[in-house]
């Protein structure tokens, strides 16, 4: 018994011990050792609460409340164990606490939090502690704490909360109680007779007007808040009643914002219905919206007024009707249309639009009240149409009928009785001279064409007439534009009578020039439509001249519509292959005649392929595997109009003709654009067929292409797949190398192209190809046939490609390579130009000339220096392109000379006044501009040479020349003259 | 010359500058023979004036429909117009252009200066000075006068 009491006290000690650490000795983390000791059953809580018995006591209300607050960090962790008897007591204590000093409530509120969680909450226990909360506690934070689940507490939880709430005013509190009151409504709490407390409560705050402070540490917003509100007024039906008359007295209010939010409100409602019965109301808020529409101040109301009208319908038309009630639907449509329908008719049609867009809000809201508000208004704005002469009242009448027809549901019941009516006031619109009225008559046309099955053949046709007609007359452009948009949705819904009707009418016209207008016209279309007209006149079989005119249509169109994956769809699954196989086809059949023609169609579609980059992915994996299997295997099977021989031979020689290789330049475009993560299928066997091809092929056209593809190709490809890429590099250095070779041209095409697209490649196992590829080309500017183009090869070089490997073509481009390419090189060259004989230099010149124009400028400037001399060299040759790209290599480096080139001004000034008797315009003005340039330097010594020499440009026969040479002249002048330099 | 002392015409009315000219595409092409016109003329003149930081043109001196050129007939006409009935400068304004026109044009252009009739005091005495070669060549040859027509027809960035 003695060892028991023992135990009693050591627990009671260590108890006390604890209590005694954290309220006087204040370490925080004796809580945790106190809760621990409970969870081990060391002591109980009883106990606990004993040991902190002189601390509760205690005359000072911060030690009191740091008594509660150990007693409530041990509840917190240890709610779960405690008794119901405990869990009683430990409540009373709480609820008496309550009435304590200020500073003891935090740590009640924190304990009564941590006990709600106990699993054994005595019965009843809840409503008098919250009870006891809303009694006692004034400070607003309480609301945080009612958040706790208590539907047995009822109406009282919800009077309490009510009069918690009442008055509140920090933005903090509202948001919270706002979601606290949404709660209360979903949750199914029984509001009872509090309901429209609750309600007023909350709607005293309607609407929200509230601005943050600057520097608002909380970050509320004023949307939170009304959205928060929102959801609790439009939460419940209960509300419905008082909340209308509310949102009727803000609408007719005069501040906007109220009025916005009043129909944000509105339009959110969706238990309006239940209390919609209610005629009154129902007539009032038709009255507050129509007054807001009508007499609207701002797009904002206009459009939430109009939002809140088919809300309202619609609401309307899915009530659910008594038999003895009447049809809400139909009264509320009553007083729509007996309020905006004689506006219709007015003569001067002031009010034609507001009325016009309220009757439309309704109208779309559902397939009854379309019904309803069609039936009505319709015949009298055809009627209206009819009696009505003037071209402006005409013109509106038809917008607004189009608008009907946007808005209108199910049009096919609706609108079907009217169909004669309404395509018989297009038609005679159409017919008018004025060009507002006919442009508007096309789009409510193509609204008609648009409601499938609305329109039957012989409309079409007579439709297609009228905009035949239109285009081959009209002779303003707006006009002619909304006539082909029209006639380019008409082709998309009815492509068959598109192409019996109108496109043999337009080939009939073509030789008159007017098509070349048409065309014109077409392209600038950006809409999807008129990509369909212009397919359609291309598929029906003109002159080739008719065709390449057409691609470049569809290339501009292209260019314009880019993104859409519409478009993209469009293209890929219509135009390519038929492009495709219009190019077969008009090689089979017609060969030889058109050579020049076709270089020109294939290369205008090869371009137009290429624009196709922006293919969506899948399609374009799709083209990519298409076309190789086209070219490799000759599968024609996706063609449209299949009549092609089976196994076609694409990139093989046909005994000794190459009539189909120009072809290729179509897989250039197909294949090259591509993105990089695209595989392509086959490639090692279409590298090698391109390899061949390009290599042995005479035509430039098909080697270059197939030279730029096989480049294009290889850029893509990912890394390791090298082998056959060596044995190229060799097999046309070896070609390159032998001088009898017939096919050195097109070795060397090869060879620039591979070189192009290896620059952006970094493999180092590739390192010694490169270099035989520079190499190559270094060695080639000896070389009497191919010099000079490999002088211009290093330009290629050194370019941007325009269409294969370029970063739209998702091609792989290395940064810096230009700076590298001439740190590599330049010594190179300029040792070649020493050593190569005089008739060669001039190469050497033009390469350098060619390197050093496309580098940056600010390299130019740090590097020319140390080639000045050769540069110099470089204006004395007689290539005026050398001159050229030499001096606009100089220029800049003039504005600050370096010393090198002070010391070179003699020779500089002699060959730049030598070059300005430069037969090319060009290059007079950039030498008379380096000389302007030039008098800012020591130079006094030549002013008399240099004014004599600048006398003859100022009569040269081009302005822009003497504008340069008047201008340099004047500042020789000045050099060295009083008032001068 | 005019330096410390008071300008004569300190708040004169600023005229809008026309635009540049505008390229043509015959003018871009190698073989056309472009003429001289009034124009190229009156784009030369566009020279400060020596009292204030502003064109000539601007200050409405020169103005394009004053300038006659003949390119066949090797004549240049120019007639300008002072700021004030009274200007002191404006055989100084005379010169400026008379010499810019020396600089800029070939030699077989006759180049005549004046004022335009009816705009200044001393019309006549400084059209005879401008229309005299020597008095000209001898005033040129005056250090000072040739600074302050340099700082004419030197290009300011103002």
């Amino acid at each position: 018994r003695s060892s028991y009491r023992d135990t009693m006290a050591a627990e009671s000690t260590l108890a006390l011990s604890l209590v005694e650490e954290f309220v006087s000795g204040l370490q925080d983390s004796k809580a945790k050792d106190a809760a621990k000791g409970v969870k081990d059953g060391k002591f109980t809580v009883l106990q606990l609460v004993e040991a902190l018995g002189s601390s509760l006591t205690s005359s000072q209300p911060h030690t009191r409340a740091r008594g509660v607050h150990l007693l409530s960090e041990v509840l917190q962790e240890c709610y779960g164990d405690l008794t119901e008897r405990e869990v009683e007591v430990l409540i009373a204590f709480y609820e008496n606490r309550l009435k304590d000093h200020y500073v003891v409530t935090p740590p009640v509120l924190k304990g009564l939090k941590a006990l709600t969680k106990c699993t054994n909450l005595p019965p009843g226990s809840a409503v008098s502690m919250l009870r006891s909360v809303f009694q006692d506690i004034h400070v607003q934070v309480r609301l945080s704490y009612c958040t706790f689940k208590l539907k047995g507490l009822g109406a009282d939880f919800v009077f309490g909360f009510v009069q918690s709430m009442d008055g509140e005013r920090d933005p903090r509190n509202l948001l919270l109680a706002f979601q606290i009151a949404k709660n209360l409504i979903h949750g199914g709490y029984d509001l009872g007779k509090f309901t429209e407390e609750l309600f007023e409560v909350t709607s005293c705050y309607f609407p929200i007007d509230f601005s943050p402070p600057p520097n608002d540490p909380h970050g509320i917003t004023r949307e939170e808040l009304v959205q928060a509100l929102r959801a609790v007024l439009t939460g419940t039906p209960k509300f419905a009643e008082f909340l209308l008359p509310l949102l009727i007295e803000k609408l007719d209010s005069d501040v906007q914002s109220a009025k916005l939010d009043s129909l944000q409100t509105l339009v959110r409602n969706s238990c309006l219905a239940v209390c919609l019965q209610l005629k009154q109301e129902l007539t009032g808020l038709w009255t507050s919206v129509r007054r807001e529409v009508f007499q609207t101040s701002s797009e904002k109301i206009e459009s939430a007024g109009l939002a809140a009208l088919t809300a309202l319908t619609s609401c309307l038309s899915r009530s659910v009707l008594s038999s003895d009630s009447e049809d809400s639907l139909s009264t509320f449509l009553d007083f729509i249309l007996k309020d905006c329908k004689h506006h219709l008719c007015e003569p001067d049609l002031k009010l034609v639009w507001p009325s016009a867009k309220l009757l439309q809000a309704a109208c779309s809201a559902s397939t009854r009240a379309s019904h309803i508000i069609t039936v009505a208004v319709m015949p009298s704005l055809l009627e209206q149409y009819n009696n009505r002469t003037q071209c402006s009242h005409r013109r509106t009448l038809l917008e607004v009928v189009q608008r009907f027809i946007h808005s209108v549901k199910n049009y096919e019941s609706v609108l079907l009785a009217f169909r004669e009516a309404l395509c018989s006031i297009v038609f005679s619109a159409l017919s008018e001279s004025n060009s507002s009225l006919q442009i508007t008559a096309t789009s409510v046309l193509t609204s008609l064409a648009q409601q499938a099955g609305l329109l039957v053949e012989s409309d079409i046709e007579l439709a297609l007439d009228h905009l035949t007609r239109l285009l081959l007359t009209e002779e303003d452009d707006r006009v002619s534009l909304a006539v082909v948009e029209c006639a380019g949705a008409l082709a998309q819904l009815h492509p068959a009578l598109v192409i019996t009707k109108l496109i043999p009418k337009l080939k009939k016209e073509m030789f008159t020039g007017k098509l070349l207008k048409i065309s014109r016209i077409l392209s600038t279309g950006t809409h999807t439509s008129s990509v369909y007209l212009t397919w359609s006149s291309c598929s029906v079989n003109f002159s080739v001249d008719e065709v390449v005119l057409t691609c470049r249509s569809l290339q501009r169109i292209a260019e314009r519509v880019q993104d859409s994956e519409e478009a993209g769809r469009c293209f890929h699954d219509v135009f390519i292959p038929h492009l495709l196989s219009l190019a077969l086809q008009a090689f089979v059949s017609v060969f030889f005649f058109f050579v020049n023609a076709f270089d020109l169609f294939a290369q205008c579609r090869a371009y137009f392929l290429m624009r196709c980059v922006w293919l969506p992915f899948r399609l374009a994996g799709q083209t990519a595997s298409r076309a190789v299997s086209l070219f490799l295997d000759g599968d024609v099977s996706f063609l449209p109009d299949n009549s092609f021989p089976s196994h076609m031979q694409l990139l093989k020689q046909e005994g000794d003709s190459w009539s189909l290789s120009r072809l290729v330049c179509l897989l250039m475009g197909s294949v090259c654009s591509l993105p990089r993560s695209v595989e392509v299928p086959q490639i090692d066997k279409l590298l090698s067929a391109l390899e061949e091809m390009s290599c042995a092929c005479s035509h430039p056209l098909s080697y270059t292409s197939a030279a730029k593809c096989f480049a294009g190709l290889v850029n893509k490809k990912p890394q390791g797949q090298f082998v056959s890429f060596i044995k190229t590099v060799s097999r046309v250095c070896s070609e390159l190398d032998s001088p009898s070779s017939s096919v050195r041209t097109q070795a060397f095409t090869l060879m620039i192209w591979v070189r192009w697209k290896t620059r952006s490649v970094l493999f180092s196992f590739l390192k010694p190809c490169l270099s035989l590829c520079s190499l190559q080309l270094f060695s080639l500017l000896d070389d009497a046939d191919l010099g000079p183009m490999a002088a211009d090869g290093f330009s290629l070089l050194m370019s941007d490609s325009t269409d294969v490997l370029n970063r739209a073509c998702h091609a792989d481009v290395r940064i810096m390579y230009r700076q590298r390419f001439f740190s590599e090189n330049s010594a190179k060259l300029v040792q070649g130009f020493n050593a190569a004989p005089q008739e060669k230099k001039p190469n050497y010149l033009k390469a350098l000339s060619n390197i050093v124009n496309k580098l940056p400028k600010q390299v130019q400037v740090t590097e020319l220096p140390a080639l000045l001399s050769l540069l110099l060299e470089a204006l004395s040759c007689p290539d005026q392109d050398i001159h050229l790209s030499t001096l606009s290599c100089l220029e800049p480096v003039l504005v600050n000379p370096p010393q090198v080139l002070i010391q070179q001004l003699e020779a500089l000034i002699n060959r730049l006044l030598a070059l300005i008797s430069s037969p090319a315009m060009s290059v007079r003005i950039a030498s008379l501009s380096c000389i302007s340039t030039l008098s800012h330097f020591p130079v006094l010594p030549f002013r008399a040479r240099v004014l004599r020499a600048l006398a003859k440009p100022l009569d040269d026969k081009k302005r822009l020349v003497r504008r340069e040479a008047v201008q340099a002249r004047g500042e020789w002048f000045l050099l060295g003259s009083p008032g001068g330099r | 010359m005019s330096e410390g002392t008071r300008l004569e015409n300190a708040n004169p009315v600023i005229f809008q500058r026309s635009g540049e000219r505008v390229q043509t595409a015959s003018e871009e092409d190698e073989d056309v023979h472009d003429p001289i016109d009034d124009r190229e003329i009156f784009d030369i003149l566009s020279i400060n004036d020596p009292e204030h930081p502003l064109s000539l043109e601007e200050l409405n001196v020169v103005e394009q429909v004053r300038v006659k050129v003949n390119d066949a007939e090797n004549t240049v006409g120019v007639e300008f117009t002072p700021t004030i009935p009274h200007c002191s400068m404006a055989t100084l304004i005379g010169l400026s252009i008379k010499v810019k026109l020396l600089r800029s044009l070939p030699d077989r252009f006759k180049i005549d200066v004046c004022i335009t009739p009816g705009t200044h005091a001393s019309e006549e005495a400084v059209n005879k000075q401008l229309a005299d070669k020597e008095r000209v060549a001898a005033a040129l040859e005056n250090a000072s006068l040739l600074e302050v027509v340099n700082q004419c027809l030197s290009t300011r960035s103002i």
